[in-house]
């Protein structure tokens, strides 16, 4: 069982498994997903993508950013049926100026950055309580 | 000029008496139409001669006679003054044309006189007549850019003497010489004399905000001027994991090993992310550069431009100051003499870490001084090559036990036998006295008489923001915190944005408060950068903060954590499971800091073996600490608990009353992993 302790201005709780397993009645107020404040995840509310976001990393700001930005945009408008099958060019410029930089973008995984990267970074979601799926599906606003 | 003061002094006394005469007489003679004497001399006197007429009619005359010699000498001479000024101005500039490749050789004081001086020739009367002459010794700028300079100056000095009453062929550099953008010396090569976004300081926050306006604002031109010799980097790895490195050339590669088992460097981008300072101008695609080895040391807001210690300057549409700050010291170590300085490290930068490498293999025992987190961290990487390199490590503070400014007493104590276990001997309620340098070595005697012997001590008291700037740039520095003042979007005044340590910002949850951590110069650096590129966001993301003392210890934690305010720890029972370096294998992040995540946190795997439970009365394995302002929790602490973060700031950004915090701590799932 739980016992608790008082340490001058300090209150210390132990408890156990049990203790914590009744769901919590904390009140946590609903989260807007229009906040502009709040830090967004890969797409913007509106469906744009947002190049600021830390999944990027350096790929929308670096020596190849206009390309990385291009071939990407490409991409995430693309309506084709194999999406950003239309695209090819964008990412053939991308990966030319890619390779020019070996030490930025090393070579084995580079193909694989721009389309992970969408699915990956939807995990970049304000309130995920605990664990972050990586599969969330990307399209329309974040969820909060 | 002087001649001019003391003409003025002397004529002053008898101007006084001369209007007390006239006074009465005017009042006498009812001439209380309001008009002073001083300002309509020549009505006056006719009047006064009428008016003084009926009575004490010599005095007025004598008055009106003096009072109107003085104003007219005195007209005369600022004219005369103004013009012959001007003139010597005028040559000054002619022959610093005529000799366009002389090299810089001042000291930076008299350039900055440069700009004080145009703002005060407003008002051309007898004392600051004085300053305008200063103006054409000090345009005798030798910078390298010396006739850029000029044709700034010249718009500006032009500008005020207008308001003189002599102004006519003002000045021969007029504006055809416009902004120095459109010149480009020969001696400005290396670098741009312009640009568009320019970021004061190397560290993280400037990084940050350079990777930001880069994303935002596409083929953007952004300039990073630093005085460190390096490219930016990251700074807790310094104190933490570079020293676990098993690589001996680590000094020299800067590379850590994460726990999740890659390598990275502590540089946050090699050198081919960056380019070139003289290509910045011509990239069609933009870029960043990094200028090393500068110091800006003064800052012309309105001018929009800095100048560098070599005396060059360069303007700039969007400024950012993250300045960081310099490691404090004690007093009593400053006043210790050369011998005690030469044994002291402040650390902060890469060469502080180099320096301490070699240090902590050569020597016998180091003590460090300061309970915080940098003291602590460094304590504890240093105890645990205490056994490989034969080294006593000792850390002394002024508070009860490790982080004692920090986290409540319990937790606190229990922090201190942990790091003692790393194989720190610790004095705690220490206050150092002074330190001596003695028979080749350093006593440190406490107040309460222990003294201490060591042959190196680690000084980590603090940082001091750096606010060099503030009184060039009339920047204002906030007096409780240090810093700049800026406002909820971090903005000091139009076009100067500051971020980082330097920056004392408003904090819309948790109010006005200055962050020293690096989570929170990426924040902060992020959202400068897209303040500068146009929007206006406050700063609303909460940072975090972590630190590890060993690989047992570890606590992540968010908002106003502060061992004064009252706190509630919920705690269970930790597993073998928990350890920071459980943490990061699971989530498969190096460094906790989620703003830099570059690979983003994949969902933890769940154990399948039993856990081991460990057994310990009052063992405080793991749990949450809320610290509790006016009933609301304004800062949590995650003990040992990880990938909460979310929750937790969840939590602060409600700002909430919670009846019952047990039910708080609910949320976040303590007993799992």
């Amino acid at each position: 069982m739980s016992y608790c302790r008082q340490e001058g201005k300090d209150r210390i709780i132990f408890v156990t498994k049990e203790d914590h397993e009744a769901p919590s009645n904390a009140e946590l107020i609903a989260d807007d997903p229009n906040d502009p404040y709040e830090e967004q995840g890969l797409i913007l509310p509106n469906g744009d993508i947002n190049w600021n976001c830390p999944c990027l990393g350096g790929m929308a700001s670096g020596p190849c950013g206009s390309q990385f930005k291009e071939a990407f945009s490409c991409f995430h408008y693309s309506k084709e049926e194999v999406k950003g099958s239309e695209c090819i060019d964008h990412f053939r410029n991308m990966q030319e100026c890619m390779q020019k930089f070996p030490e930025l973008y090393p070579q084995e995984d580079e193909k694989e950055n721009a389309p992970q990267k969408e699915s990956d970074s939807a995990s970049t979601a304000p309130l995920d309580n605990a664990a972050s799926s990586p599969d969330t599906p990307t399209e329309g606003p974040e969820a909060s | 000029m002087l001649k001019c003061r003391t003409a003025w002094n002397k004529l002053a006394p008898l101007a006084r008496s001369s209007s007390t005469v006239c006074r009465r007489n005017v009042r006498g003679t009812g001439l209380t139409n309001g008009r002073t004497p001083i300002c309509v001399p020549a009505t006056h006197m006719s009047s006064g001669a009428g008016g003084g007429g009926g009575g004490g009619g010599w005095d007025n005359t004598i008055y009106a006679v003096l009072v109107g010699a003085a104003c007219v000498g005195g007209m005369t001479l600022t004219y005369k003054t103004l013009k012959e000024d001007q003139r010597r101005y005028e040559e000054r500039i002619a022959e610093i044309a005529s000799r366009p490749h002389r090299q810089e050789a001042l000291t930076s004081s008299e350039p900055a006189e440069l700009e004080v001086v145009p703002s005060s020739e407003a008002d051309p009367t007898a004392p600051e007549v004085e300053v305008e002459a200063e103006v054409a010794p000090e345009v005798e700028v030798e910078a390298a850019v010396a006739p850029e300079v000029e044709a700034v100056v010249a718009p500006e000095v032009e500008a005020e003497l207008i308001a003189a009453p002599a102004t006519e062929a003002v000045s021969p550099s007029e504006s055809t010489e416009l902004p120095p953008a459109a010149e480009s010396k020969p001696s400005s090569a290396t670098f741009p004399s312009h640009v568009p976004y320019l970021l004061i300081g190397g560290g993280t926050a400037s990084f940050a905000a350079a990777r930001s306006i880069r994303a935002r604002d596409p083929n953007a031109k952004v300039l990073i001027v630093t005085e460190e010799p390096d490219l930016p980097y990251m700074r807790p790895p310094l104190s933490k994991e570079l020293w676990f490195s098993d690589d001996s050339s680590v000094t020299e590669t800067l590379r850590f090993k994460q726990w999740n088992g890659k390598e990275r460097s502590i540089y946050f981008q090699p050198p081919s992310f960056y380019i070139k300072a003289e290509e910045l101008g011509s990239s069609e695609n933009g870029g960043v550069a990094v200028l090393t080895g500068r110091k800006v040391v003064h800052m012309d807001v309105r001018g929009n431009k800095i100048k560098m210690d070599d005396g060059s300057e360069i303007s700039y549409d969007k400024c950012l100051i993250a300045t960081g700050g310099i490691p404090r010291n004690l007093q009593v170590i400053e006043r210790a003499g050369e011998e005690v300085m030469k044994r002291t490290t402040l650390f902060r930068k890469i060469e502080d870490f180099k320096a301490l490498d070699k240090v902590s293999r050569n020597v016998k025992s180091i003590t460090i001084i300061g309970g915080g987190f940098l003291g602590s961290e460094l304590a504890c990487a240093l105890g645990r090559k205490s056994s490989e390199f034969g080294l006593e490590v000792v850390q002394m503070f002024p508070e009860k036990g490790n982080m004692g400014k920090v986290l409540p007493e319990y937790l606190s104590n229990w922090t201190t036998e942990r790091v003692k276990r790393e194989g720190v001997k610790i004095i705690s309620e220490a206050l150092v006295k002074s330190v001596s340098f003695i028979d080749d070595e350093l006593e440190i005697t406490l107040k309460d008489g222990r003294v201490v012997k060591t042959d190196h001590i680690v000084s980590a008291v603090g940082l001091e923001p750096n606010v060099d700037l503030a009184k060039s740039a009339g920047l204002e520095v906030d007096s409780d915190f240090g810093g700049y003042r800026v406002n909820a979007e971090l903005q000091a005044r139009s076009n100067i944005w500051v971020a980082g340590d330097a920056a004392c910002f408003y904090d819309i949850r948790l109010g006005r408060r200055r962050v020293e951590h690096h989570d929170h110069a990426v924040v902060s650096g992020r959202l400068a950068g897209e303040n500068m590129t146009g929007t206006s966001k406050p700063y609303w993301h909460q940072s975090m903060f972590w630190s590890d003392l060993g690989p047992d210890v570890g606590y992540e934690a968010i908002g106003i954590v502060d061992s004064s305010l009252p706190t509630v720890g919920v705690f269970a029972k930790a597993t073998a499971k928990d350890t920071p370096k459980a943490a990061a294998e699971q989530s498969g992040t190096g460094i906790r800091s989620e703003s830099e995540t570059e690979d983003t946190a994949t969902s933890p795997v769940a154990s399948t073996s039993p856990a081991t439970v460990v057994e310990h009365k009052d063992d405080y394995g793991k749990g949450v600490i809320f610290y509790l302002r006016d009933k609301v929790v304004v800062g949590i602490v995650l003990w040992n608990v990880f990938n909460r973060m979310p929750v937790a700031r969840k939590i602060i950004k409600d700002g909430e009353e919670h009846a019952d915090l047990n039910e708080v701590a609910k949320l976040f799932n303590i007993h799992e992993d």
